[in-house]
């Protein structure tokens, strides 16, 4: 059933909120101007405090979330998050204190962002750690902007950034947005990047390479040091998406691959939910090299006193109004906390059998074009059910139906309708055998009657949803709606 | 281990079930050298309890807000948030939901974004927002991005009364794209129109004005807007505070092309500056160039209304390197609390937070003014904030305030106003306690 919107339910009059009284005696068109005050308010609803929680929870309840079931997103990392992560929202030290208060009333603050960001800087193997960033973009904004202004430090003009094709969208709008050209590697038939066609590119106009390790396809590049000599031999700077940090944590170090900057989806690996869209955390381990490049400020300590260090002699400057998503860092504090070495070693060694563990239970009808070296996740091709008129889309559309999240679809582009399925460490043998048995339920609906997949999802709030015709009479807003 | 379901029996099954004997021989390719053989240099693992106490312990470090009387604002401020805000947004089936890529299973956070874009067109007076953007300083700074890629004009005209830190952020993310950035002077707390209509030339891309501006001041966009848009291929670009939009008119009444701004203030914490959201509205004829996600509303098979993100080709995860922004991630939840704060608030109630923080504010400004050698130090309308010139250094007012439990303000000097105290007063703040601030203040300068 649809939900009528807030607005619909408003009745002019009611109230969902108390505020102190005043106890100014004054007008506010005696303060200022008559031209300056607004006479159309806006129409913002008028609810009881019932009307507006009944409504959030109403809608709310059509969502699909981690703790009603798996949600096996590739490359977003749908992990379990423990619940004493939420103390954050209740302790007023973390969330009623303001970025501009003496730095001697936040020390405790100061102090997790200081672990932290030593904590990443162990784990990356990188030389030092900004938290600034807020989302795993953001990270690679400040990152490719560092790439930027490392050259133009050095009185060069770069034009080029290279990645392969199967890189994250985020990795070539980011490169657009600074002005660099971006060069695209075909990857080679292991769904790697090809050292041949690297070396065809590669030339004094190269900025750096953008690389996700494991890539895309959920394969470990095993030639990534070969890469990063190749890209260094022209002073090029190797950038790593860490999306996929979560499948190697505790065994394989990006600077030990030799990359010079890595960003961490703290919310993916160290454990925010993501909120419907965010927040997030996207903060940022550098090489020794670009030390002096980090935004400010970054967290130090001296004699026991932690500061804010606003001394870089090349900073980029600021890439958020702050000091980024604190609450985050929290988060991720107190996950390393409880994790510590064996603990994030278990992570990795689970998120990599339960996804190769999957792989195998689909693997008859869900062929894995690039399966050598599969990591944390892997990505299957839907192509032979067009026969039977059946998309990827379908085959996803199906799964809700069976109360489950669908895997990211149709990315990386390399792969023919693809399915990119990532379990994570926290599912259950039983639910990852659960799944594999649905698939391969629905790989015999495809066959036999594939109007099933074509008509699904019917067991959801909505039935499939028309996105044509949400860009056709375009409705976004009341407002739009209202003025049209 | 922590969090992690499966026994050692289990994954000696799935090992099996995948063919190989052990964890490590599903590295087996990876350069040996690559990896660790021994542990990393961590903390060892503390239990649920162990780490409970000693998040309490940080935690009690800090002191909070609400133990001091705070004055504290430059962009974050200390607004009252309903219970009912906290409660809704700590609902699971919000907060562990990924981006609503599945429509069909998404329809709650479809939903609320959507009404959240429609609350934001109503405050700005604009016709479309998007979903969020990180925080204020990256919204101005991706309406600059806008404008630059709309018109490939190169000139880019910023209010020198823009917060410093967004001044900073906006410099990092465009300078790249080389463009000619012109701060315009200020007088008296807001531009100088002359020396702006002076520097108003033909090849200006982009227009960025605050109001409120640093400063707290409200400038004239009814004045400044049609000096901007003689120029045909210019877009104005408004900062603004959300709050202030109850009171004064909303800059989509004067023909203002993109409205962004920092959403704090709409039902989220201070969280020492993070997370934020920044908002963002357009006109009609600019809603294809928005960076971030947009909902819309469409039907199902049934006929029946639901959501889905639209206008996705101009998103990186379809366009790449041809997209509107790079952004993926924004603050969806922030947004989520700014929706059910305004809805709640509703029409009277956030008049009410708007009206009271400026009527106090303006107390406030009045009764310090008096004070032997305080000196206002603008005079143009202002909104809930204020900048005031002391007759000892603002450091020192800070510090021995905060002894006496007070947050007294933000000492601007460092960012180039000389000698300056900005202070901050929203509804939170009782006569009494602003009657004490004032005998304190006086105490301390006698």
């Amino acid at each position: 059933m649809a939900t009528k919107t807030i607005f619909e339910k408003s009745i002019s009059g009611r109230k969902g909120y108390t505020l102190p009284q005043c106890e100014i005696d004054n007008n506010i068109s005696e303060i200022f101007p008559n031209g300056l005050l607004r006479k159309d308010p806006p129409r913002l609803p008028e609810v009881s405090e019932l009307d507006a929680v009944r409504h959030y929870i109403e809608i709310s309840d059509k969502n699909h979330f981690i703790e009603k079931g798996f949600y096996p997103l590739g490359s977003c990392t749908m992990k379990y998050n423990p619940k004493i992560n939420d103390i954050v929202n209740v302790l007023t030290g973390f969330t009623d204190i303001h970025p501009m208060q003496p730095e001697d009333t936040i020390q405790g603050a100061l102090q997790v962002m200081y672990e932290l960001q030593n904590e990443l800087a162990e784990i990356s193997g990188m030389a030092a750690v900004s938290l600034q960033p807020v989302a795993g973009a953001h990270g690679e904004f400040t990152g490719v902007n560092i790439i930027y202004n490392y050259h133009k430090n050095k009185g060069q003009h770069r034009t080029k950034i290279i990645m392969p094709d199967s890189s994250h969208g985020t990795n070539p709008a980011t490169s657009a947005v600074h002005g660099f050209e971006v060069v695209e590697l075909k990857s080679n038939k292991e769904g790697k990047v090809d050292i041949q066609a690297l070396k065809e590119v590669l030339d004094n106009d190269v900025a750096g390479f953008m690389l996700t390790n494991p890539n895309t396809l959920g394969v470990f590049e095993t030639d990534v040091k070969e890469i990063a000599d190749l890209i260094h031999s022209v002073d090029g700077l190797m950038y790593m998406d860490g999306a996929n940090l979560n499948a190697m944590l505790g065994y394989i170090r990006p600077g030990d691959m030799g990359f010079d900057i890595v960003h961490f989806n703290m919310h993916k690996t160290f454990s925010t939910p993501h909120g419907g869209g965010g927040p997030g955390g996207g903060g940022i381990g550098v090489s020794e090299k670009l030390v002096e490049y980090l935004p400010v400020p970054i967290v130090k300590k001296k004699d026991d006193i932690y500061y804010l260090d606003y001394d870089a002699r090349y900073s980029i400057g600021k890439v958020h109004s702050y000091f980024g998503n604190f609450l985050v860092m929290v988060r991720a504090y107190i996950y390393l906390k409880m994790l510590g070495d064996k603990g994030l070693k278990s992570v990795a060694e689970n998120a990599v059998i339960n996804s190769n563990y999957l792989m195998v239970k689909l693997l008859s009808e869900y062929p894995v074009p690039y399966k050598k070296n599969i990591m944390h996740e892997f990505v299957a091709c839907g192509e032979k059910f067009k026969e039977y008129g059946v998309k990827t889309l379908d085959i996803a559309k199906r799964l809700l139906d069976y109360g489950f999240h669908a895997p990211t679809i149709y990315f990386p582009l390399i792969v023919h309708e693809a399915l990119m399925i990532e379990p994570t460490e926290t599912e259950s043998k039983e639910t990852l055998d659960n799944f594999a048995e649905v698939m391969l339920k629905i790989a015999q609906e495809a066959k036999e009657n594939p109007e099933l997949l074509k008509e699904a999802p019917q067991n959801t709030p909505v039935t499939r949803l028309d996105e044509t015709n949400a860009i056709r009479n375009l409705d976004i807003s009341r407002n739009l709606r209202r003025k049209k | 281990m922590p969090f992690i379901s499966n026994t050692d029996e289990q994954r000696k099954q799935m090992l099996e079930e995948i063919g190989v004997a052990s964890f490590e021989e599903l590295l087996k390719g990876i350069p040996e050298d690559l990896i660790i053989t021994k542990p990393l240099n961590l903390d060892k693992p503390l239990s649920e309890f162990e780490v409970t106490k000693k998040v309490n312990e940080l935690a009690a470090k800090n002191t909070n807000t609400s133990e001091m009387v705070s004055f504290l604002g430059a962009g974050i401020y200390d607004h009252f948030i309903p219970a009912a805000v906290n409660y809704v947004i700590g609902r699971p089936e919000f907060y562990s939901a990924y981006t609503p890529y599945q429509a069909e299973v998404s329809q709650g956070t479809l939903q609320f974004i959507y009404e959240y874009q429609t609350l934001i067109c109503e405050l700005t007076g604009m016709y479309a927002s998007n979903a969020s953007m990180y925080d204020g300083a990256t919204a101005c700074a991706e309406a600059l991005l806008l404008a630059l890629r709309h018109n490939k004009n190169k000139k880019v005209l910023i209010s020198s009364l823009v917060h410093p830190h967004y001044k900073q952020v906006i410099e990092t993310y465009i300078n790249p794209l080389e463009p000619e950035i012109v701060y315009i002077p200020h007088n008296n707390g807001r531009i100088d129109i002359e020396k702006f209509k002076q520097e108003m030339t033909a090849d200006v891309s982009a227009v960025l004005i605050p109001s409120p501006n640093f400063l707290g001041v409200i400038e004239n966009i009814e004045a400044i807007e049609p000096i901007i848009h003689e120029n045909k291929k210019a877009l104005f670009i408004v900062s603004t505070d959300p709050l202030s939009l109850m009171l004064f008119n909303p800059p989509g009444k004067y023909n203002v092309d993109v409205v962004v701004g920092e959403g704090q203030v709409l039902g989220s914490s201070q969280n020492l500056g993070g997370p934020l959201f920044g908002f963002f509205a357009v006109t009609q004829k600019l809603i294809r160039k928005m960076p971030g996600r947009i909902v819309g509303a469409t039907v199902d098979t049934n006929g029946q209304k639901g959501y889905v993100l639209t206008l996705q080709a101009r998103e990186q995860h379809i366009r790449r390197d041809k997209a509107t922004s790079n952004i993926c991630t924004n603050e969806s939840l922030c947004t989520l609390a700014a929706t059910v704060y305004m809805v709640l608030m509703g029409k009277q109630g956030l008049r009410e937070v708007a009206e009271q923080s400026t009527i106090k504010a303006h107390y406030l400004y009045d009764k310090i003014c008096k004070i032997d050698g305080f000196e206002a130090a603008n005079s143009g309308p202002f909104f809930k904030e204020f900048a005031v010139k002391p007759p000892i250094a603002p450091a020192e007012i800070i510090s021995k305030m905060k002894d006496k439990g007070y947050f007294a303000g933000v000492d601007i000097s460092k960012y180039g106003y000389e000698n300056q105290l900005l202070i901050a007063v929203t509804e939170k703040r009782t006569r009494q306690e602003l009657d004490a601030f004032v005998d304190e203040l006086e105490k301390l300068v006698k």
